[in-house]
Formats: structure tokens, C-alpha cells, sequence
């Protein structure tokens, strides 16, 4: 409990988590036949499901048994996204080989047959001339009891050791811990954490402590952590959230890295086509519409 | 389930597992950090599970640049061979509904080990206490019914108390007593398997309010130290408001509270 300045007494909210817990308890105790089938209703409903948006079917295996790849490059958030779209899929043909379907209360995507260019999507491509090559856009948040069923869903339970994961993701620049302020840094930069079996060095410096990752990132380079799958995420701490210019270009980097210098062709271009894309956003992100 | 770094399962048989309940004031996992971060203890392995929130950081107890660049995640384990002492860390909360199944897991883990004895560091909410815990000291314990045999004598002679029984509906007069444990996460549950399973567990908590729980932390170990002698006492220590015992934080303690100021604050 702690007073507030006004006199009042509130429950302090515990940073552990603990109240949580309570409340699970007490609804366990008082949970009727109803309430279980409305929770087993809601599971259902969030459940991850992998399906081909061109035949409209299941996955029957994880997306990495049906598609197996020497290289898996995740896109996580909107500039994340933009940037492998503008600079990576630019050249190539890449064939679209699953959709992940999923709900939440941030993403409520029902249809995934028809997306528009704003819209939340998890999408698995690969390249068509190279299909050992494997990338994900991931635009929609993926949450924390739906990020093991995502692992599931794409790496499946037998771990694959051949395979280089590149995960990339923004975070805002308040995320980060250091000792000066953090409206004195020069944001976007970029930061990484890598897996033990990550023998390349990385495109820039690795993420310092006590500074840590959550979300669908922190799922993933967990798994290939403890599976000992040479993974590397590449982070850019920036103070713009939604689709910018100048975040987008902050992974330019990692263009560099082993991973992805073999599928990037031309620069001049793909630059425009960001351009494009930023345009294009901006227009459809109206309150009105 | 437990992955272990390297390519074989290290024997865990005999060992006493400490490990905290992400509890009020984060105190038990404070207080493994620092034994980990004091002892020096080596990473064997991962408790990889999908009932905690994941998460991933570089080494929290990095010492220099070369041992800084290890990725952590939010279940691991360490091991002192040479004391019998092995620390499960947990570093997130549970996901929605899955705290129960966490316990079932884990403890059927610790059974499968063989692990001599288990020890929960954990906290409660100081608000919860009565008169009489108010007067006294901070620090209770509990013990499952395998484990009353082995350590009661030496519990006695350090003249320890234990965690007192409550009411369990507080707004019955007639309700029956049992043991209650708010703002303690999963001691309760892990307690009540304890003696279910027949697995020899020890709880240690403290009654803390949430804030800075460093000296918390520094006390739960103090006190766990007074039974198990994990380190002995530092004789030629110099600064004499320091702890009597050299306990060591680990270098992910800094900006517990968050980054630098800005200067045009003032």
C-alpha cells in the first residue's frame, strides 16, 4: 500500500508481477464450467496459425520443415519492415510461402487474404533464384502467449543448427539505460546481441547491461540461444516510432553483414522506393480514414 | 525442460538448488544474483519453458570486456561444483495462467536431478503483517514435512521463526489457518507441491515493501548464509559500515532506476 500526496491509500502496483498471481489463484478457486469454456474460447481465438494465403490452408509442419533455409532474416516492426522491403526485396523475386494469422488486443487482423499496405501482418517469403533464403515481415505485435506458439509454428521442435538467423527491430531511445541522459544521445542508433554460435563480428556495438530485449525478438534469439543456432539481432533505438525516413536508413549497416550483402543490389533505388513507401503512408495514416 | 550448454547433462545429484519466487521487491532474484555474482558460479544450462516472459540481455555479471558479450536469458542455471551449489535464476514474470504448470515443470526437474534440497529465497508484502510480526524480525522460514527431520535442530539453534499461519478467509471469524504468503508469487504453490511431492524445500523470506531492495537482498542472503555458510566472514575488511561478508554485485545492478538526468532539468 502507499498514500498518494492527496491523502488517499492505493495498492502499490508490484513490479514483480505478483498481483497478477493473486487474482489467478482466486479465479481458479472461483472459476465455474462457464468461465473455463470462455478462457478455452479466448485461447482458441488467440491461437498462431501458419496458413498459405493461396490455397488457404494450413501449415501442417512449422514454416523452416516445409521451407528449410541456410538463412532466415526476421523483419519485426514497421521501419524494420520498410527497411527489408526498400533494400532487400527490391531485387529478386520473392514467392510468398506463409502468412501467420493471429489476434490480439493490438492486432485484431481478421482477413489476411486482403491487407492493405498499413495494416499488421506477419508474412514469410523466399527467393525465388535462392529458396535457402528465407525472410519474414512481422509488422503486427506478436504477444507474450503467442510468442512461444509463433517459435512453434515457424522453427518447429526439432532445432535446425544450419541455419543464420538475422532478426531486426526498433525500440524507443527511453528503452535505453545509460548513464547520461537519454535526450543527449544521437538517436537512431543501432545496437546488437548475438548468440554464442554468432562467429562473424557484428555490423555494430553489442547491446551493454543492464540493457535487455523483450517481445518477439527476445523469443526468438532465446531459442536459437539455447538451441545453439548462430543468431544475431540487430536493434536501433530511435525516438520515431511509427515509419521514418531516417529510422529506416539507421539499418544501412547491417547491409554489410554476411547475411545480407549478397541480396542487396541497388542502393540508388531502393532509397526511392523508401521514399515512396513514406509517401505512401503517409497518406493513408488519417485519423479520418 | 533443462538444456544444458554443453553437450552433456551435468550430475546435479546431491546438490542443494537455491532458487528465487519473482516476489515483492524482486528480492529472491536479487538475492540469487548475488550469490551467482559472489561465488563466481558458472553457467551450465537453461531452464527453457514457455510460462515466463521472455527475455534476452548480454552476461549481468560480466567482470571484463571479454566475458561481457555472453547472451542471458530469463531462466538459467549455475553451479558451484566444489560447494554442492546449483542457482536456478529467473529474470521475467509468468505469462498469464501459467505459473501453476511452471511449478509442475520445474519441480518435476528437481526430482528427476536428484537434488539434495531445494531453497526458495523469496519476500511478502511488509503491509500484510500483524502486531506481533511488526514487533519482530523480518525474516521467516518454512520448511516441507521432508525436510523438518534433517535441518529442525539446526533451525532451533538459530533461533528462527517461523512463517506464522493466518486465516484463510480473513472476514470469517471461524475460518480455518493456513499459510499465506501475499506478494510471494509462486512460494505458496511451490511450498504446497513441496509437501504434496515429498521434496525436501526450505523457504526464506523477508517482509519488504517495494523500493530499493538491495539492503532486502543483502539481508535474505545474510540470513540464508547464517544457515548454509556459503561464505565466510571477511576478517581484514576495512570499511566498517559494509556488510561484514563480501557479497559482490553484479555490474547489471547499475541504473536500477533508470538513466542519467538531463542537466536542463535544473
Amino acid at each position: 500500500m502507499a498514500a498518494t500526496f492527496f491523502g488517499e491509500v492505493v495498492r502499490a502496483p508490484c513490479r514483480a508481477g505478483t498481483e497478477d498471481e493473486e487474482e489467478e489463484e482466486e479465479e481458479g478457486r472461483r472459476e465455474t464450467p462457464e468461465d473455463g469454456e470462455v478462457r478455452q474460447q479466448l485461447a482458441r481465438k488467440r491461437e498462431v496459425r501458419l496458413l498459405r494465403r493461396q490455397t488457404k490452408t494450413t501449415l501442417e509442419v512449422s514454416l523452416l520443415e516445409k521451407y528449410p533455409c541456410s538463412k532466415f532474416i526476421i523483419a519485426i516492426g514497421n521501419n524494420a519492415v520498410a527497411f527489408l522491403s526498400s533494400f532487400i526485396m527490391n531485387s529478386g523475386v520473392w514467392e510468398e510461402v506463409g502468412c501467420a494469422k493471429l489476434w490480439n488486443e493490438w492486432c485484431r487482423t481478421v482477413d489476411t487474404t486482403h491487407l492493405s499496405p498499413t495494416e499488421a501482418f506477419c508474412v514469410f517469403y523466399h527467393l525465388k533464384s535462392n529458396p535457402l533464403v528465407v525472410l519474414c515481415q512481422c509488422s503486427c505485435y506478436v504477444a507474450e502467449d503467442q510468442q512461444y506458439q509463433w517459435l512453434e509454428k515457424v522453427f518447429g521442435s526439432c532445432p535446425r543448427k544450419n541455419v543464420q538467423v538475422t532478426i531486426l527491430t526498433c525500440r524507443h531511445v527511453t528503452d535505453y539505460k545509460t548513464s547520461e541522459s537519454t535526450s543527449s544521445l544521437h538517436t537512431p542508433f543501432l545496437k546488437a546481441l548475438k548468440t554464442q554460435n554468432f562467429r562473424e563480428p557484428p555490423c555494430c556495438s553489442l547491446l551493454e547491461q543492464p540493457n535487455i530485449v523483450h517481445d518477439l525478438p527476445a523469443a526468438v534469439l532465446s531459442y536459437c540461444q539455447v538451441w545453439k543456432i548462430s543468431a544475431i539481432l540487430y536493434l536501433c533505438y530511435t525516438d520515431v516510432m511509427k515509419l521514418d525516413l531516417i529510422t529506416v536508413e539507421a539499418f544501412k549497416p547491417v547491409l554489410s553483414s554476411r547475411s545480407l550483402k549478397s541480396l542487396v543490389k541497388n542502393i540508388p533505388q531502393s532509397t526511392e522506393i523508401l521514399k515512396k513507401l513514406m509517401t505512401t503512408n503517409e497518406i493513408q495514416s488519417n485519423i479520418y480514414t | 525442460m533443462f538444456v544444458p550448454c554443453g553437450d552433456s547433462v551435468p550430475d546435479l545429484s546431491g546438490c542443494t538448488l537455491l532458487m528465487p519466487a519473482v516476489s515483492v521487491g524482486n528480492v529472491g532474484q536479487l538475492a540469487i544474483d548475488l550469490i551467482i555474482s559472489t561465488l563466481n558460479m558458472c553457467k551450465i544450462g537453461y531452464f527453457y519453458t514457455d510460462c515466463l516472459v521472455p527475455m534476452v540481455g548480454n552476461n549481468p555479471y560480466a567482470t571484463a570486456e571479454e566475458n561481457s558479450t555472453e547472451l542471458s536469458i530469463n531462466a538459467e542455471v549455475y553451479a558451484s561444483p566444489s560447494k554442492k551449489l546449483v542457482a536456478l535464476q529467473l529474470r521475467s514474470i509468468f505469462i498469464k495462467y501459467k505459473s501453476k504448470s511452471f511449478c509442475e515443470k520445474l519441480l518435476s526437474w528437481v526430482k528427476s536431478s536428484n537434488c539434495a534440497k531445494v531453497v526458495v529465497l523469496s519476500s511478502s508484502h511488509s503491509y500484510h503483517r500483524n502486531d506481533l510480526q511488526l514487533r519482530s524480525t523480518p525474516f521467516r522460514y518454512l520448511l516441507t514435512p521432508s525436510m523438518q527431520k534433517s535441518v529442525q535442530n539446526k533451525i532451533q539453534s538459530l533461533n528462527w521463526e517461523e512463517m506464522e499461519k493466518s486465516p484463510c478467509i480473513p472476514e470469517i471469524d471461524d475460518s480455518e489457518f493456513c499459510v499465506c504468503i501475499p506478494g510471494g508469487g509462486i512460494t505458496k504453490t511451490l511450498y504446497d507441491e513441496g509437501c504434496s511431492k515429498e521434496i525436501p524445500m526450505v523457504i526464506l523470506l523477508k517482509f519488504v515493501s517495494e523500493g530499493d531492495n538491495i539492503p532486502d537482498a543483502l539481508g535474505l542472503v545474510e540470513y540464508l548464509n547464517e544457515w548454509l555458510q556459503i561464505i565466510k566472514p571477511c576478517l581484514q575488511c576495512d570499511d566498517p559500515s559494509a556488510s561484514a561478508l563480501p557479497w559482490k554485485m553484479p555490474s547489471s545492478w547499475r541504473l536500477l532506476f533508470g538513466s542519467g538526468l538531463p542537466p536542463a532539468l535544473f
